[in-house]
């Protein structure tokens, strides 16, 4: 046990020839067995029916001898480089101007999403994009109270995006309310299912938690698809009114906006507008969560997360911890859902799927759990890089999968994987991934 | 005995299935005085903790606690978080439960949670920053500062609780504890771990805990040196049931709890008394 680090770093080196051949031939092994029928034997149905089949073996030896010849290749890197370490690559003087650099990435992404409808006011497909991708931050960031603050893991997050939607689709539609008086009822209504959502929970953990939550999400899309009678079923809402700027609507008739103002009308100007709408949405979201944070209920979200007994032992009232962050979390979702069903102007259950909770979970926990800045970047990675792999057509998730995986091997802990403390004497170090818990649940 | 007393633990029975954990147990912990709960492994001491904290609901028996001028409380009925709010019981566990993410400062915020979410008005007024929050922040501040020069951890107040080392976590979890401003604070295995010049400083610690801040404490307490130097008062457990109760220099010389102690018979322990004298 006395073996120093020093001792240490020269033993990951020692393993020599054998040891790398011996994983080389192992993975070769491996790849053999899998895609022995996969690629070796080709099928096909004959033309009367049978089957044929044919054997590519070359193919078949050819990816084989690239699986060894990587792997070789993979731990020859890994005894270059020591143990993966952001300390090893990089040496402190950048390290130091990455620090002071870090603090300017939010003003300065800040400052760039105002000007954007600015910089590109005639790429319609640069606006779309950036609309959904600030869509897709909002809804990480409301994620990130429930599954980064207070650590309950939630699989069907896409329930409460659902319920906004429907929400205003629904009031919209039938009794003519505008978007102003059903944004707040659809963040109202969501946040009453978060709570019906919480209170069966609230005993679960870990596995459980997750299981129950993703049953909640298809339970809801499904009372979507067969309430007919409410909700046009499989059909969907359509003819969801336009969102209005305070009663002025955004159209080319007399009373419209462009109208008022004395300017030519353009569709840009509803594009604009919606891109506007979203971006403050997602920043009031923002706000709110990060005083949260910094209040009592904040805290206790944080402690709930990192150990729930203490908590009890404090005099914290688990339930309604626990209830709160379902509810705030559900009410942002529900906002969202809202803007996404008048900007849409139609919705469909098939909007809500599963693929949309795993979507938003993929956002925060690749983000750094708990870290706004890194929820927002990796909504703009997840969203925007998956449209910038576009031209590789088929190799898109390919390519999308495997970027995944190495940013998870870089970062375990997310993009941002360190917290910040909420409140300080001296002086506000950021505290290091190993030390804060993942929650329980 | 009972006058005095802030808790009374009177005929407590916890079963768990068949095992008799705690077997019609009754002693008094004295008002402003500091009482050990002693015994071997496995006597049933943090049983007993976790039924008087709430985190286990006593199969039988009553667990009253009186404050000055207040109406008894009967814990029992109360379950988990209430028994800190409502009755002022805190604890503190013997593998510590610190929240390791969070600075040391934070953890003591985190203990004076229910007094700062009413001065937050249920979280509205806070949201919103009105002044009535911020100056109930700065003094939940302040006291926070007021804990951690007591047990010398000022100067790491902003670092992560997790980064701290063993004996200052158990000292922060004791701060943290007493954040809650409680009348009864329950410890169990204070000094643990620690060694014999932190054992004397937490001694030292929790005289004047129980001096200056008028807390009663009821340990468990392995180390016999931090029992009989601080006790005011010592109830000996084994397998369930209490075997000797007294002031320190009596129950040390009581053969029953020696020969609980080295797994002897009585007979046994008390001719070995009589050699050794």
């Amino acid at each position: 046990m006395s073996v120093s680090a020093p001792d240490k770093k020269l033993a990951t080196s020692g393993p020599g020839i054998p040891f790398i051949l011996k994983k080389a031939f192992i993975s070769a092994a491996v790849a053999l067995v899998l895609f022995s029928l996969m690629i070796g034997i080709r099928t096909e149905a004959g033309p009367t029916g049978q089957l044929i089949y044919w054997t590519r073996f070359g193919d078949l030896a050819l990816l084989v001898g690239a699986v060894f010849g990587g792997s070789i290749v993979i731990e020859l890197f890994r005894q270059w480089l020591g143990p993966a370490d952001m300390g090893q690559l990089i040496p402190p003087s950048v390290q130091g101007g990455l620090t002071i650099a870090g603090r300017f990435v939010a003003p300065a992404l800040l400052i760039f999403t105002l000007l954007v409808p600015v910089i590109f006011y005639n790429q319609r497909y640069i606006l779309d994009l950036a609309i959904l991708v600030l869509t897709y931050v909002m809804l990480g960031w409301g994620l990130n109270v429930v599954v980064g603050l207070a650590g309950l893991l939630d699989l069907g997050y896409v329930a409460f995006y659902a319920v906004g939607a429907y929400s205003y689709a629904l009031l919209a539609t039938n009794f003519g309310l505008s978007f102003w008086v059903c944004l707040p009822l659809a963040g109202l209504l969501a946040s009453l299912w978060g709570v019906m959502l919480g209170f069966p929970v609230l005993r679960l953990r870990g596995d459980y938690l997750a299981i129950v939550t993703l049953a909640f999400g298809e339970i809801i899309r499904l009372v979507i698809i067969n309430w007919q009678s409410l909700t046009g079923g499989p059909n969907g809402v359509s003819g969801i009114p336009r969102p209005t700027l305070f009663g002025i609507p955004l159209t080319p008739g007399d009373d419209g906006l462009a109208a008022k103002l004395g300017i030519e009308f353009s569709p840009t100007h509803r594009i604009v507008f919606l891109f506007y709408l979203i971006l403050a949405l997602a920043l009031l979201t923002n706000w709110v969560t990060i005083r949260l944070r910094r209040l009592p209920i904040g805290r206790a979200w944080e402690a709930l997360r990192e150990d729930e007994v203490a908590c009890r032992a404090l005099g914290i009232n688990t339930t309604t911890t626990k209830l709160t962050a379902f509810a705030t979390g559900a009410m942002f979702g529900g906002f969202a859902g809202a803007f996404f069903a008048t900007r849409q102007g139609f919705i469909s259950p098939e909007s809500f799927t599963f693929q949309e909770s795993a979507l938003v979970l993929a956002i925060v926990v690749l983000g750094g759990m708990g870290s706004q800045l890194g929820v927002a970047l990796a909504a703009l990675a997840m969203i925007g890089g998956f449209e910038l792999f576009r031209g590789l057509e088929q190799y898109r998730m390919l390519v999308f999968g495997i970027a995944m995986v190495l940013l998870m091997i870089w970062r375990p802990r997310g993009l941002i994987g360190h917290r910040a403390p909420t409140v300080y004497l001296k002086q506000a170090q950021a505290i290091s991934s190993d030390l804060v818990k993942e929650g329980h649940g | 005995m009972s006058g005095d007393n802030i808790l009374t633990v009177e005929h407590l029975t916890m079963r768990f299935g068949g095992i008799v954990a705690v077997n019609d147990l009754s002693f008094g912990a004295g008002h402003r005085k500091i009482t050990a709960l002693i015994g071997p492994n496995g006597a049933g001491k943090t049983t007993v903790f976790n039924c008087i904290t709430g985190f286990y609901k006593p199969t039988g028996g009553a667990l009253r606690l009186r404050r000055d001028g207040d109406a008894e409380i009967a814990l029992e009925r109360l379950n988990d978080f209430r028994i800190s709010k409502q009755a002022k019981v805190a604890r503190t566990f013997q593998n510590i439960r610190l929240f390791p993410g969070m600075t040391a400062l934070e953890n003591l915020m985190v203990a004076q949670h229910n007094a700062l979410m009413q001065a937050s008005g249920f979280t509205f007024l806070g949201l919103i920053g009105a002044p009535g929050y911020r100056a109930a922040e700065k003094r939940a501040i302040d006291l926070a500062k007021f804990w951690l020069e007591r047990i010398g951890l000022i100067d790491r107040a902003d670092d992560a609780a997790g980064n701290l080392p063993y004996g200052d976590q158990r000292r922060l979890e004791i701060a943290r504890a007493m954040c809650t401003e409680p009348t009864l604070l329950c410890l169990d295995e204070p000094a643990a771990g620690l060694n014999a010049r932190e054992s004397a400083a937490l001694s030292e610690l929790l005289l004047s805990i129980r001096g200056e801040q008028g807390a009663s404490i009821l340990l468990i307490e392995h180390d016999m040196s931090v029992v009989m130097e601080i006790s005011d008062h010592v109830v000996v457990m084994d397998y369930g049931v209490k075997i000797a109760e007294g002031t320190p220099g009596n129950v040390r010389d009581d053969p029953k709890v020696i020969a609980a102690y080295l797994g002897a018979d009585e007979e046994e322990a008390i001719a070995v008394m009589e050699s050794g004298s």
